[in-house]
C-alpha cells in the first residue's frame, strides 16, 4: 500500500502550468508507488484534470518534471509514454466508428500485439466487464447505454495491461444508481490491484471509496497530501476541514475500521466481522440482518455506534 | 413536340461534336474537381491545426466563390491565355470553397471527446488524423466534394469562352444564335451529367465510412484518368482558328465560308467574342473572325482577308425605329437623318479603334466627331415634363458611339429627353426591347436583320445575291410588313463579318483572301 519502500512508480516535482496570467496549477509534487491509488481531489476548476494530463504529456508543464519509473517523461515520446498508461475520461471517448471489441483492442493494436492474443484479451475484458462479449463485440458505441460505454472505455484503457492507469473524473458523466455499480466493479477489478491508479474526481464519496491516498487541490495549489483518515482527522487547514464538513458523518464510517474501535467494544460480545471491515460496511450488514432475522447475542447496532462515537473523541482530542 | 424533333436531328447530325464535347466538359470537370481535392483538402486539415488562419482562407475562398465566372476567366486570360489552363484553374478556385470548409468542418465536427482520447490512448498525430478525425469527417467532406462537382459541371460550360471546349460551345452559339433548340443540345447533357454526377456520389454518401474511404481513394485515381479524357486528340491544322460562338453557328458563318472557299482543313476552337482579338494578337489563335470596322484591327496589326467570293452578305448599319416615335415627335426624322452617309468604313473603324483600344469615352467619341462634320449642337435647356426618347445598343463600342451620336444630336435639336439603355446583351433582346416598346430606336445592321431576325429561305436570299441596296430594301419592307417597324436610311458604313489574321503572318504565308486561305489549307 502506500508506505512502500519501493522508488515511486511516479514522481512529480514542483509542477506549474499557466494559461495566460492564470496559473492553473501551482508547485505541485507528489509521488505514487506500484500498485497505489491515488485521488486527486478538488473543486471544479482547481487544475486536478491539467495535473492529471500533465503524467501524460497531454498538457506540458511550464515548470517542474514528471518521472514514470525514474525516467523523466519530457525526454520520451508522447505516444509511446501514452500506450503504457491507460487512459479514461469522462466522456468516454469511444471511437464512433470503431466496433465495441475493435474499440477495446485499440492499444494492444498500436502496440503490434499478435491478433489471436488481442481477441482472447479483448473477450476476457468484456467478461470481466459484465458485456458479454456475443452480444456486445460487433456493437457500435452509438447502441450502448452511457454505462455500458463507460465500461468499454475502462476494459480499452486495461486493454494492453498498462502498469500505470489515469482516470479523469471516469464516472461522472453517469447516473447515481449506475456509477455506484461501476464503481464497485471498478473496484473489484483484479487487474487494479497491480496497477498504479491517479483519478480525478470532484466526488468526495467516490475519492474515499477508491483512495489509498488523497491529493486535495485548491486553486491550483496542494492543501494536504494523505489517506484518507489523515484528511479528515487532522485537516492540514480550515480549507480541508470545511471540504468535508458536509459529508463528515459518512466519511468517519467509511473510513474507520472495526480495528479503530475494537478498543473501545465490549470484549464480550462475539464479533463477526474482520478488523478490516469499515464500519459502514458493518452497519450495512447488521441493518440488513435486523430485517431478515434479528440480532440475537452478537454485536449491536448500539454498541458499535458507542464505540464509533468514543473513537471519534479520542481521534479528535 | 417540333422542338423535340429539332432536338433530336441536331444531336444526330452533330453526334461526334457532342461527344467530343462532352467528354471535354467531364475531363475539365474531373481534372479541376482532383486539383481540388488535392489543394483543398490539406488546406482545410491545415486550416483545422491554425484555426486562427481559417476566417482569412475561407473569406478569400468566398471572394472566389462570389466573382462572376466569366470576370474571373477574365482575369486568368492575361495570365494564363486561352485553352485549358485558364477554365480548369478557374473551376479550381470555384471548387475550393466547399471542399476546405466542408473539411474544415468535418473534423471540427468531431467530438473532441473522441480526439483526446485517442490521444490519451497513444495515437500519433498522423493516426488521430488518418484513423480518427478523416474517417469521421469523410461523410461531411463528401458531400463538400459532392457541391464543388455540381458547381463544376454547371461552371465548366463557360470554358467554351476561352476555347477549353465542353458542352458551353453549343449553349454560347444557341445563345449568340437565339436558338433555343441549340441552346437545349448542350444544356440538357450539362444538367443530365450534373445531375448523374450527383446521384452518383450521393449514393456513395450513403455506405458505410469504412467503405467511403475506399471508394475515396478508388475515386482519386478515377479523376485523373477522367480529366485524361480531355487529352484525346483533336483535329489540328496548319492554322489554328478561333471563332465566336455565334460566328460559328450561323449560316452567313462559317458554314457558309466553309461551303464557299473548302475551309474544311480548318481546326476551330470556340472562344468568347471579347477574347477572339486578344487570342490572334497574342497568337494563341491565327485565324478569328471580327467585324470588318471594329478598332481592334488596327490597333493589334491585323488583317481582314477579302471575302472574294461575297458571302458575308452586307451589313449596313441603320437606326430602326418604332413608328409611333416619329408620328409623336415628327422633327425626330431629321434628326436622325443627319448622320445618313456620314460614315465611312474607315471613319467607323477609326471611332472604334479610340474607344476599344485608347480607351476613350463613346460619348467624347461620338461629340467630337459630330463637332468635326459641324453637326454639334449644344444641348438645350430641360423641359420639365419632356416626353423621353429611349435609345438602345448591344453590348460593342461601335453601338455605344452610335447611340451617344444619336442622343446628342436630339439633346441639341429638339426638346425631348434622353435615355439611353446600352449594352443590351444581344441582338434579339435589342430586337424585342424595341418591339416591346422598351426602346424606341436601335442601330441595327441590314444582314443582321435577314439572317438573325427574318431568316428567309436561302432561295430569297440567293435572290438578293448580296446587294446592298437590294438587301436593306428587303429588311425594310418585311419589317414594316411582319413587326410594323421602320428602317431609315443606312448611315454609310458596312460592318461586315471578316475572317482576320495577323498582319504580318498574312503577308509571310501570302494570304490576301479568303481564297488564298483555303487554297493553303488545302495544301
Amino acid at each position: 500500500m502506500a508506505e512502500s519502500d519501493a522508488a515511486p512508480v511516479i514522481r512529480a516535482a514542483g509542477l506549474t502550468k499557466r494559461y495566460g496570467s492564470h496559473t492553473v496549477v501551482q508547485d505541485v509534487s507528489f509521488a505514487v508507488s506500484a500498485g497505489e491509488t491515488l485521488v486527486l481531489l478538488g473543486p471544479s476548476g482547481c487544475g486536478k484534470t491539467t495535473l492529471l494530463k500533465m503524467l501524460n504529456r497531454l498538457v506540458e508543464p511550464d515548470a517542474g518534471t514528471v518521472e514514470i519509473n525514474g525516467q523523466e517523461v519530457r525526454g520520451q515520446q508522447p505516444e509511446v509514454l501514452r500506450r503504457g498508461m491507460g487512459y479514461v475520461i469522462q466522456q468516454v471517448g469511444l471511437l464512433p466508428h470503431y466496433s465495441v471489441a475493435d474499440n477495446v483492442a485499440t492499444v494492444p493494436r498500436l502496440l503490434g500485439h499478435a491478433p489471436a492474443a488481442i481477441a482472447a484479451r479483448t473477450n476476457e475484458l468484456l467478461h470481466r466487464l459484465h458485456l458479454p462479449p456475443e452480444r456486445f463485440a460487433a456493437r457500435l458505441p452509438h447502441e450502448l447505454s452511457g454505462g455500458q460505454q463507460q465500461r468499454v472505455g475502462l476494459a480499452r484503457a486495461l486493454a494492453a495491461q498498462p502498469p500505470i492507469v489515469l482516470l479523469d473524473e471516469p464516472f461522472g458523466a453517469l447516473d447515481p444508481v449506475t456509477r455506484v455499480q461501476i464503481r464497485r466493479d471498478f473496484r473489484e477489478l483484479e487487474e487494479l490491484r497491480r496497477t498504479t491508479v491517479v483519478l480525478v474526481t470532484h466526488d468526495v464519496v467516490e475519492a474515499f471509496e477508491l483512495a489509498d491516498r488523497i491529493l486535495l487541490l485548491d486553486a491550483g495549489r496542494v492543501q494536504q497530501l494523505g489517506s484518507p483518515g489523515e484528511l479528515l482527522f487532522r485537516p492540514a487547514n480550515e480549507f480541508v476541514r470545511r471540504f468535508f464538513a458536509a459529508e463528515r458523518l459518512q466519511l468517519q464510517l467509511r473510513t474507520l475500521t472495526l480495528a479503530d474501535v475494537q478498543p473501545f467494544l465490549p470484549s464480550s460480545v462475539p464479533n463477526p466481522f474482520t478488523p478490516h471491515t469499515t464500519l459502514q460496511a458493518a452497519l450495512e450488514q447488521l441493518t440488513a440482518n435486523a430485517n431478515h432475522q434479528p440480532s440475537k447475542a452478537g454485536l449491536g447496532i448500539g454498541a458499535l455506534m458507542q464505540a464509533f462515537e468514543q473513537t471519534i473523541q479520542t481521534q479528535q482530542a | 413536340m417540333k422542338t423535340l424533333t429539332e432536338l433530336l436531328t441536331f444531336w444526330q447530325l452533330q453526334a461526334g461534336k457532342l461527344g467530343e464535347q462532352t467528354l471535354q466538359h467531364i475531363g475539365l470537370t474531373a481534372a479541376a474537381l482532383l486539383l481540388a481535392v488535392l489543394v483543398g483538402v490539406p488546406v482545410g486539415i491545415g486550416l483545422t491545426r491554425r484555426p486562427r488562419w481559417a476566417p482569412a482562407v475561407l473569406g478569400l475562398a468566398g471572394i472566389l466563390q462570389t466573382v462572376p465566372s466569366i470576370a474571373l476567366l477574365g482575369f486568368l486570360i492575361p495570365l494564363l491565355g486561352i485553352g485549358p489552363r485558364p477554365a480548369i484553374l478557374a473551376l479550381l478556385l470555384y471548387s475550393l470553397l466547399p471542399i476546405i470548409r466542408n473539411t474544415v468542418t468535418g473534423i471540427q465536427g468531431v467530438s473532441p471527446a473522441v480526439v483526446e482520447a485517442a490521444r490519451g490512448l497513444g495515437f500519433t498525430d498522423w493516426q488521430v488524423l488518418r484513423r480518427v478525425e478523416l474517417p469521421l469527417a469523410l461523410p461531411v467532406l463528401f458531400a463538400g466534394i459532392r457541391t464543388a462537382t455540381v458547381i463544376g459541371v454547371g461552371v465548366a460550360t463557360l470554358a467554351a469562352y476561352v476555347a477549353a471546349g465542353g458542352l458551353g460551345e453549343f449553349i454560347f452559339g444557341g445563345i449568340a444564335l437565339n436558338n433555343p433548340v441549340m441552346i437545349l443540345a448542350g444544356a440538357l447533357p450539362a444538367a443530365a451529367l450534373a445531375l448523374a454526377f450527383d446521384a452518383a456520389l450521393a449514393s456513395l454518401q450513403k455506405l458505410t465510412t469504412q467503405r467511403l474511404a475506399k471508394v475515396g481513394a478508388g475515386l482519386l485515381v478515377l479523376l485523373p484518368l477522367l480529366g485524361a479524357l480531355y487529352l484525346l486528340p483533336r483535329a489540328t491544322s496548319r492554322l489554328q482558328a478561333g471563332f465566336s460562338p455565334e460566328f460559328v453557328g450561323r449560316a452567313d458563318g462559317l458554314p457558309g465560308l466553309q461551303r464557299a472557299y473548302g475551309l474544311r482543313h480548318l481546326a476551330s476552337v470556340v472562344l468568347a467574342p471579347a477574347l477572339v482579338y486578344e487570342a490572334a494578337r497574342h497568337a494563341d489563335v491565327d485565324v478569328i473572325d471580327g467585324y470588318s470596322t471594329d478598332g481592334r484591327i488596327r490597333a493589334y496589326g491585323l488583317q481582314v482577308l477579302r471575302d472574294n467570293k461575297r458571302v458575308f452578305p452586307p451589313y449596313y448599319a441603320a437606326p430602326v425605329v418604332r413608328p409611333a416615335l416619329l408620328r409623336a415627335h415628327p422633327e425626330l426624322g431629321a434628326i436622325f437623318d443627319r448622320l445618313t452617309g456620314q460614315l465611312t468604313d474607315s471613319a467607323m473603324t477609326e471611332l472604334n479603334y479610340r474607344v476599344d483600344y485608347l480607351h476613350q469615352e463613346p460619348r467624347t467619341v461620338a461629340e467630337a466627331f459630330l463637332r468635326q462634320r459641324g453637326l454639334w449642337r449644344a444641348p438645350r435647356p430641360a423641359v420639365p415634363g419632356a416626353a423621353v426618347v429611349r435609345l438602345g445598343s448591344k453590348i460593342f463600342a461601335e453601338q455605344y458611339i452610335l447611340v451617344e451620336m444619336y442622343a446628342a444630336l436630339i439633346r441639341g435639336g429638339t426638346n425631348l429627353a434622353v435615355e439611353t439603355k446600352t449594352g443590351l446583351g444581344g441582338t434579339t433582346i435589342c430586337f424585342e426591347a424595341l418591339r416591346s416598346g422598351a426602346i424606341d430606336m436601335y442601330p441595327e445592321y441590314t444582314g443582321t436583320g435577314l439572317q438573325v431576325l427574318l431568316q428567309p429561305a436561302p432561295a430569297t436570299i440567293d435572290s438578293l445575291g448580296g446587294k446592298p441596296a437590294a438587301v436593306f430594301a428587303y429588311v425594310q419592307r418585311e419589317f414594316r410588313r411582319r413587326y410594323g417597324l421602320e428602317w431609315l436610311p443606312p448611315l454609310g458604313f458596312n460592318n461586315t463579318y471578316a475572317l482576320l489574321m495577323r498582319r504580318r503572318q498574312a503577308q509571310e504565308l501570302e494570304i490576301e483572301s479568303l481564297s488564298d486561305l483555303g487554297s493553303y489549307l488545302g495544301h
